[in-house]
């Protein structure tokens, strides 16, 4: 760890609400420490507009360890910043050069309305989860956890489709606005575990149908997803879902 | 202080018989409400994290019409997502010889003898119940090439009992829980409520009815009533400015409660976590905890000689400088039967002490080293990466530094609240109707908490014990039709919390609510954090007190109180912080012991380990609300071993 301290400008989209017409806002910010994470910065830009009687930025955090999914932010043409495979809470200022102009949008898609300034509604999230992305089972009237044995390897790959922190990136980064990442992201997890396979062909079609009732995008394959999901949400998923959705269909 | 005639008023309404068959015992004769009269029953469930989300998710399947609420923009945000290592559960599936006796031991023990032994009994055996309940619904635990579920080690056991995924168990669980929660909602049977908060508690013929909340979004504040409250809104470690906690986490609706007539227990056990990343400087807003399962693998040491401390901290050596018998591995030399895999307590005493003698690394001192060279050895990186790869990678981007490489740098950090509301066998507090799960309460910990064991508390509260004992108290409700939010008592609580947010936004002061945050943050870890005394928790009352004044007569919050104001939210959360870390320290100067996570400089062995007095503290402290300004009264709980026998928690 260095002490150091970078100057820098920052561009800020400032909106007071969905419906009112947004615009940026230019400010300097002095004596950053290297060691600061993004939000700490933000944290002292909105300290000194306190300090101005001026009201601060709004913008989505909770837990800042890169978890809850709750930060977004387009930091200079990317969804949480130029680092690889992390959320915005954990881009620390080492990133950034001392002089530096740093533009910060909210997420920008159809399916995601603005709130006020950085903030955006993902309620859309979890209207397509409602549709579909669960196993349909109570409380109690189980098996024995150990009674189905899974193969190591599908466990894996099961944990590695359900890290998805639901965070909105890829439909930030795609220029069709499509959830699709998402979206197949869990019914990859619960078509890879035998406890969910078996209404996977109809949690497939009730996730699609409700992402595009919501008006999400199409998929075209450009990849941008993948690219800047900060929890390394393989683009296969997609073509999981693609063959759970034909095959549901074929069935009809 | 306290009368007798008082006393008996704390019912914690534990059934007769032996330890192991009360809940069986409770489960057949309650009573229960049938699914006609369900329909007719409206619950309101505040928080969605482990306990709150499947709470309301279980209610909902059983026919209750539930109004779950959050802070956040969806249930799956709460901060049970965040919870890294792993859920404890007495499956014995590594033939090592763990039982639900064992583990209900173990938590009793880990908790220095400081909780309830029917509910801590009853939490290990409903274990078993999640792990299979979690299977069903496709959280993809950690399994063994067999196909068979993995099992890890965690402080304070020496069984291998915990389960995991990856270092992502808490995300993994609570999108369970809030899968099978989304289910309800598509079903109608949970109304979901995101960017409310809670403000008040509505209290109609002495019974919990609804509550006010307040739309985040519109800024408005709004009416909802019920047959039931459930309070799941997680604990309050945020009074300390610095925690692991997530920056919305917030003791107020457990304050809303407190302030209406429910006990507040033990506010005093906090626990200091010993795996943190360390403070870097000023505009630090949170601070990042590296789960306890590193100490499976990783070995804790500073330098054996001063000078080489001061020359790490001078950035003259480097740590892999430091020869092997150079290092102090303190935790394997003063424990040698648990070594790095000690309490959460004693490790975190233990690296205080060392930096406080003098050996403590990093640029401020405030460090010791967690090093995996030997794992890395003897297991290859691979293997390290696969256990621990998400955590190392976390570390990697706050630090700057590879600990594949060089040992990675942690200190202990405010964690996990242990005390809480006060609630009975059946989880209800003190003010019937109003029930409190989770971290929020304070039953099952003790004085600490295991690890492992808060993702285990959380859900077993809410998938297998609130949704019975709950029935037992609305079976006496079946007859109460749903009422109006027109009642004057919803208009007078709503008027209190309108006249609360006018006096705030009136202030206009100079000082912003982080700053006088950050103020009461320091004086808390300062006087009220790991070594506690007389002098240091007294000087806190007046810090507070002083603060408090401050606050209320100078904080400046921009912007206007009926619309969306962020700066609003907080300080209506500091404002109850103000009032916790009295509570906290108000308790801890009473309780002249040192028991768990309150360590008392005055109350120690000869050899540092925390000295508890069982004849005269063997109790829960359960503080009453008296009114503003006023001393809150202290009522006790006795508690009573049965079935074990109470001893010095031994870790050698």
């Amino acid at each position: 760890m260095e002490n150091k301290l970078i100057n820098i400008t920052l561009k800020v989209w400032r909106q007071r609400g969905p419906k009112t017409k947004g615009a940026f806002e230019t400010y300097k910010l002095d004596g950053v420490s290297v060691d600061s994470s993004f939000l700490e910065m933000l944290d002292m830009l909105n300290e000194k507009l306190i300090s101005e009687r001026k009201e601060p930025v709004v913008f989505d955090h909770d837990c800042r360890e890169g978890i809850c999914g709750m930060c977004s932010l387009y930091i200079n043409g990317h969804p949480h910043g130029p680092d690889e495979d992390i959320t915005t809470c954990q881009l620390h200022m080492r990133k950034f050069k001392d002089g530096e102009t740093i533009t910060i949008e909210p997420w920008r898609s159809h399916g995601f309305p603005i709130i006020r300034d950085l903030m955006v509604n993902r309620t859309a999230f979890d209207k397509i989860m409602q549709a579909g992305g669960y196993v349909s089972v109570n409380t109690g009237g189980f098996a024995e956890a150990n009674a189905i044995p899974i193969p190591k390897r599908i466990a894996d790959e099961a944990m590695d489709s359900a890290s998805c922190i639901g965070c909105g990136a890829c439909v930030a980064a795609c220029k069709n606005g499509s959830a699709m990442l998402f979206v197949s992201a869990k019914v990859s997890q619960l078509a890879l575990l035998p406890q969910g396979k078996k209404e996977g062909a109809r949690r497939a079609k009730a996730m699609v149908a409700k992402m595009d009732e919501l008006g999400f995008g199409n998929c075209t394959n450009t990849g941008a997803c993948e690219a800047e999901c900060p929890k390394n949400i393989s683009i296969t998923n997609i073509a999981r879902l693609n063959r759970e959705f034909l095959s549901a269909k074929f069935k009809d | 202080m306290t009368t007798n005639n008082e006393k008996n008023k704390i019912d914690s309404k534990v059934p007769q018989g032996p330890l192991a068959e009360k809940w069986t015992e409770y489960k057949a004769h309650q009573k229960l409400v049938n699914p006609a009269n369900k329909r007719r029953l409206d619950i309101i469930v505040v928080g969605t994290g482990l306990a709150g989300a499947s709470a309301a998710a279980t209610l909902g399947e059983l026919g209750f019409n539930v109004k779950n609420f959050c802070i956040q923009d969806s249930p799956r945000r709460a901060h049970s997502i965040a919870a890294q290592g792993g859920i404890n559960a007495a499956k014995n599936y590594q033939n090592d010889g763990d039982s639900v006796y064992r583990l209900f031991y173990d938590t009793i023990k880990g908790g220095d003898y400081r909780a309830r032994e029917s509910n801590v009994y009853r939490l290990a055996e409903v274990s078993n119940n999640i792990i299979d309940q979690c299977v069903a619904q496709g959280v993809p635990f950690a399994r063994e090439y067999g196909g068979s579920l993995a099992n890890r080690s965690f402080g304070g056991a020496q069984v291998s009992r915990t389960f995991y995924a990856k270092g992502q168990t808490g995300q993994q669980l609570l999108l369970g829980a809030y899968s099978a929660l989304s289910r309800q909602a598509q079903k109608g049977s949970v109304k979901l409520y995101t960017r409310y908060e809670m403000l008040d508690l509505v209290i109609i013929d002495g019974k919990a009815r609804g509550i006010i909340a307040r739309n985040l979004v519109s800024g408005k504040t709004e009416r909802f009533s019920a047959h039931a409250v459930v309070i799941a809104s997680g604990g309050y470690g945020n009074t300390f400015f610095l925690s692991t906690n997530a920056m919305g986490s917030n003791g107020s609706a457990v304050m809303q409660i407190y302030r209406k007539g429910a006990y507040f227990a033990n506010p005093c056990y906090a626990q200091i976590h010993p795996t943190c990343i360390p403070v870097h400087g000023e505009n630090q807003s949170k601070l990042t905890l590296m789960s306890e399962s590193l100490r499976n693998d990783g070995r804790i040491w500073v330098p054996k000689k001063k000078e080489d401390a001061e020359a790490i901290r001078t950035g003259k050596l480097k740590p892999t400088q430091i020869k092997e018998e150079d290092r102090d591995y303190y935790l394997e030399r003063r424990y040698p039967a648990f070594g790095n895999l000690v309490p959460r307590d004693v490790a975190s005493r233990a690296a205080k002490e060392r930096c406080d003698a003098g050996y403590g690394v990093g640029p401020t001192g405030l460090a010791v080293y967690l090093d995996f060279s030997e794992p890395i050895q003897r297991l290859g990186r691979d293997v390290v990466e696969a256990r621990y790869g998400n955590l190392f990678q976390m570390y990697y981007k706050i630090v700057d530094e590879n600990p594949y490489e060089t040992p990675m740098m942690i200190y202990p950090a405010i964690h996990y609240t242990m005390g809480g509301i006060w609630v009975d066998y059946e989880l209800q507090t003190s003010i019937p109707g109003c029930f409190c799960i989770g971290e929020a309460n304070y039953s099952d910990h003790g004085a600490n908490r295991l690890g492992a064991s808060a993702l285990m508390q959380g859900l077993a509260d809410g998938y297998f014990v609130l949704p019975y004992t709950i029935q037992n108290y609305l079976a006496g409700e079946i007859s109460t039709p749903r009422f109006s939010t027109d009642l004057p008592e919803f208009n007078d609580a709503e008027k209190g919390v309108q006249e609360r947010i006018d006096r705030l936004m009136k202030i206009q002061g100079k000082r912003s609510v982080d700053s006088l945050h950050k103020e009461l943050g320091l004086v808390m870890w300062e006087y009220v954090g790991m070594g506690r005394t007389k002098e240091t928790l007294e000087k806190a009352i007046v810090e507070i007190k002083r603060i408090k004044k401050e606050f209320w007569s100078d904080v400046f919050i921009p912007g206007d109180g009926k619309d969306q104001n962020t700066e609003l939210e907080k300080a209506i959360r500091l404002a109850d912080f103000l009032e916790i870390g009295d509570l906290m320290a108000r308790d801890g100067l009473l309780r002249e012991e040192s028991c768990g996570g309150h360590f008392r400089l005055e109350y120690q062995t000869s050899d540092g380990e925390a000295l508890r007095n069982d004849e005269k503290f063997s109790y829960v402290s359960c503080w009453k609300y008296k009114g503003e300004d006023q001393e809150p009264e202290m009522l006790k709980e006795d508690l009573n071993y049965e079935f074990t026998k109470v001893q010095q928690r031994n870790y050698k």
